[in-house]
């Protein structure tokens, strides 16, 4: 897939996997948003499940990492993350730091690893 | 930071419109969604797809989430179908972040095919934002002014899916590397920032627990099996800490 589009079968599969299933959600919110509770329980469950699988997809970008990411070391890759994560929290949440400090430990790690 | 609510600078459609893309610039999330993006583009690249695919995924599906969550199943062996649950079960969330983002940018006059495009801008960045910044648009104004801001951000993010695409192909391996490290990292912690209520953050921590035990199980919907189980869990903590 060297060219600007590539296959017309996988901008189908974008339609189908991506597109859809995703904007449905927008489109209902735009015609039956009036009468949901905001703070409903199932509303509690729904982000809870979201949120668990995005987890989910962070951890396997991790556990099982794509592409040149594979050829980072196990350890680093998570001790990236976590000292990513302990300056996330020290600077009182600032995302920016958090990955800053992420990507630093990466690439100091696999300089020193090699 | 913007004009008085009474300024002439909020006259017509242009104005306000451009207000809201200049507004893109004033929020350290803009950062925050070019860091993210730049990995998307990486990361379609690593995957095999074309920029073409990754642009129109960026422009047409226009949430994070879903598009790492396409993007890794489809790029891991994953079916269509496998695919689209995983994708519509992480866009459910948007469904409540357009209920409650449009009451903030009608007036009662505004017709619903005038509310079309912006509910295709809600995404997590436009619903915090869009809570932050409408307080201090005119009424009238906030449908143009919300279209400024949702142009303005999915254009940079254009620009960072493209420069992440064409930088994963060119660069230096570890650099390529750090590129796709920025998807995990962002991610991690804007949904760790986002999650306020011991339910959100019980469903993160369980979710990144709970997947490497799933993947041993190899089923091929390791991915919906540990998000359910992980986000129905912490629901059931959150349920019982309510009734003791």
């Amino acid at each position: 897939m060297s060219s600007f589009i590539g296959d017309w079968h996988a901008l189908l599969i974008l339609l189908l996997a991506g597109i859809l299933p995703n904007e449905i959600w927008r489109v209902l919110g735009l015609v039956f948003g009036g009468g949901i509770d905001e703070g409903s329980e199932l509303l509690v469950w729904v982000r809870a499940t979201a949120t668990a699988i995005l987890a989910g997809v962070i951890a396997q970008i991790l556990v099982f990492p794509p592409g040149v990411l594979a050829s980072i070391p196990d350890l680093v890759r998570y001790g990236a993350v976590a000292a990513g994560f302990a300056a996330f929290v020290a600077t009182r949440q600032s995302i920016l730091a958090g990955v800053l400090c992420g990507e630093a430990v990466m690439l100091a790690g696999k300089w020193w690893l090699g | 930071m913007f004009p008085a609510l009474d300024s002439p600078k909020w006259q017509g459609v242009a104005s306000p419109y451009f207000i809201g893309v200049k507004a893109v610039g004033s929020t350290i999330l803009t950062l925050v969604l070019f860091a993210t993006y730049l990995g998307i583009g990486a990361l379609a690249h690593d995957s095999g797809f074309s920029l073409g695919w990754a642009l129109s995924s960026t422009l047409f599906v226009w949430a994070g989430p879903a598009q790492i969550i396409l993007i890794s199943t489809l790029g891991t062996g994953g079916t269509v179908v496998q695919a689209a649950i995983a994708v519509t079960l992480s866009a459910i969330r948007l469904f409540p972040m357009v209920v409650s983002v449009l009451p903030m940018v009608r007036t009662r006059e505004t017709p619903m095919r005038k509310l079309a495009l912006p509910a295709h801008f809600v995404a997590v960045t436009m619903w915090i934002e869009c809570s932050r910044m409408l307080p201090q648009v005119p009424r009238e104004r906030r449908v143009a002014f919300t279209n400024g801001l949702g142009t303005g951000l999915v254009s940079v993010c254009l620009i960072a899916t493209t420069l992440g695409y064409v930088l994963a192909a060119n660069l230096p391996e570890l650099l390529a590397a750090a590129i796709l490290l920025l998807t995990p990292l962002a991610f991690l912690f804007s949904t760790a920032r986002n999650s306020r209520q011991l339910v959100d953050r019980l469903a993160l921590v369980l979710g990144l627990a709970l997947f490497p035990l799933m993947a041993m199980l190899h089923t091929g919907v390791d991915i919906l099996l540990s998000g359910v189980a992980a986000g129905t869990l912490a629901y059931g903590v959150h349920w019982w800490r309510r009734r003791a």
